[in-house]
């Protein structure tokens, strides 16, 4: 059954590509939940993340072929990203958004399609049209199992996204800050009333989820090549990703992530649709769901008991 | 001695509509202070005041003897966060529990500033003890509890701060004359055994004052009359106009 091993294929590939988007939809999904607003410079934070990530590794890695300090050269090359990305994501907020907390809705939004141009175009100054490649820091040969490969790659891709997502989940249900931040997603004056510092919680909110879209970005550049518009059509999907699991909501972010890297995977050759086209797929689904489910697949639909 | 809760000449706008204009008023430590008033008469606008979440166009707010809310532009109001640090805590109206947050949870976000988890512990043991049905249900959604127990959530909630104030925003609303009895008794315990200062805004004029020892009447945004509860359960005006006698 050459057919069914051909599928399974496309599962694992689409589950990859959706642990991607998975990590980039909670950072739109995490910041809607508490400003109702969705961040559309969130994309460009990914490109930011991939060139850190870059810069930092090759600059680490020097002419060493070492694979240990490969390795570990890009793992702390991640770790950099993140933080940098990090403070953009609070810089960002505090000088384009949280000024405008009390105008229009609409302000925010152009203040953040202003911030995601600022942030393409001068990333296309500083480092040019040209892509870059991101090497991998290792021998990126699949790995046959059964008749399916995996690379190397993908292994590190849903390692590193599951990871993080355990690690967030944790921090959200457990820890005292995580709490907190899920009481301001629910009602922000009644949490100011308990002690909670709101705007500690929004900024400390844009720094996680920027520092999971610059891992989001590394980790998609192996396949698809750093460039000043990459987080363009990457952060639009991942916010199709939210959407469809529910925006606001952290586990259906997730679910929407990896929903949408499978249906991108397998739908393409299942509909017999060329895969220049595959992109169609994720605004297809966005557009049903908004039409059977507009709350997304763990939304809530419930209105406040009073 | 001077009063826990000092309200001085305070007047709000919303826009053009004056909520509330040149409100005096007092809460002394250990009082029960019953504030009743009409629906729309501005009764939580002076919560809310209290609490920062409104800004004063006149007057000051000062409790514990230091300015917490000010209309002078040069001096700085406390921060809504930072009141339940000094001892203040609101029980807002309609309860505001967090809904998707389990009972536990919601203690936990009241005792948000309390950085000892064993002390954290030990207060929300107290709670269940004092509120058995909250106990029992500590692990459900807060969405789950029926209004009664929604509102004893939200006081245990403002308890685990343990607040020398709580402001209570119409504890009773909407809910069944024996529920709101429980809850009242519940607020005299908490008054006299846990010597925490009250001041509660109630429609429900009858229960108030029965349970208060002081009280002020709010009409449009004006206090009209001020006295002992047992005076104004006694006061013609009182009896005609909110105890429907």
């Amino acid at each position: 059954m050459t057919t069914l091993i051909q599928y399974l294929q496309y599962l694992v590939n689409g589950i990859t590509l959706g642990s991607i988007y998975a990590l980039i939809a909670l950072g739109y999904t995490m910041v809607y939940g508490i400003l109702k607003f969705i961040n559309f410079a969130h994309g460009d934070i990914l490109m930011v993340g991939a060139y850190t990530g870059l810069l930092t590794y090759t600059a680490l890695l020097g002419e060493s072929t070492n694979p240990v300090w490969m390795l570990t050269a890009f793992f702390i090359a991640m770790l950099v990203s993140m933080a940098f990305c990090a403070a953009l994501g609070m810089f960002i907020e505090r000088v384009a958004y949280k000024p405008l907390r009390n105008a229009s809705r609409l302000a925010p939004l152009l203040s953040a399609i202003g911030v995601s141009f600022i942030l393409s175009n001068g990333a296309a100054w500083i480092f040019g049209a040209q892509s870059r490649r991101f090497p991998y820091p290792f021998d990126n040969t699949p790995i046959v199992i059964a008749g399916l490969s995996i690379t190397p790659h993908q292994i590190l891709t849903v390692t590193v996204s599951v990871i993080m997502m355990v690690v967030l989940t944790l921090f959200v249900n457990k820890s005292r800050m995580g709490k907190a931040m899920r009481a301001t997603s629910i009602d922000q004056a009644t949490s100011e009333l308990m002690g909670i510092d709101v705007n500690k919680i929004i900024s400390m909110t844009f720094a996680i989820g920027s520092a999971l879209a610059a891992v989001g970005g590394i980790l998609s550049s192996f396949d698809f090549r750093v460039y000043a518009s990459m987080g363009t059509m990457t952060g639009l999907k991942a916010f199709v990703a939210a959407v469809i699991g529910g925006i606001g909501n952290i586990q259906g972010a997730m679910l929407g992530g990896l929903i949408l890297g499978v249906l991108e995977s397998i739908g393409a050759p299942l509909l017999g649709i060329p895969s220049a086209l595959r992109d169609t797929i994720a605004f297809a689904a966005l557009i049903i769901i908004l039409l059977v489910k507009p709350d997304g697949i763990l939304g809530k639909n419930e209105r406040e008991k009073v | 001695m001077a009063a826990m809760l000092e309200i001085n000449g305070i007047t709000v706008r919303y826009g053009a509509i004056e909520a509330l204009h040149n409100v005096s008023m007092s809460v002394d430590e250990g009082d029960v202070v019953a504030l009743i008033g009409a629906n729309g008469a501005g009764k939580s606008t002076l919560l809310k005041a209290i609490v920062n979440q409104v800004s004063l166009q006149e007057g000051s707010i000062s409790f514990k003897g230091e300015v917490v809310s000010t209309a002078e532009k040069h001096k700085k109001s406390v921060p809504t966060h930072l009141l339940s640090q000094r001892g203040i805590a609101l029980v807002p109206e309609g309860r505001h529990v967090f809904a998707d947050m389990t009972v536990e949870e919601n203690l936990d976000m009241g005792a948000f500033l309390v950085k000892d988890p064993v002390a954290v512990a030990k207060k929300k043991e107290e709670m269940y003890d004092f509120f058995p049905i909250l106990g029992a249900r500590r692990k459900q959604k807060t969405r789950s509890l029926s209004g009664g127990e929604q509102q004893m959530m939200a006081i245990a909630r403002a308890l685990m701060s343990s607040p020398h104030l709580i402001l209570l925003d119409e504890p009773g609303l909407g809910l069944a004359p024996l529920v709101v009895q429980d809850i009242f008794n519940k607020i005299h315990l908490i008054n006299q055994q846990d010597k925490v200062t009250v001041f509660l805004v109630e429609q429900n004029a009858r229960m108030a004052l029965k349970a208060s020892n002081k009280g002020y009447c709010l009409e449009n945004g004006n206090i009209v009359l001020a006295d002992s509860s047992d005076a104004l359960l006694r006061n013609d005006k009182v009896r005609a106009a909110y105890l429907g006698e």
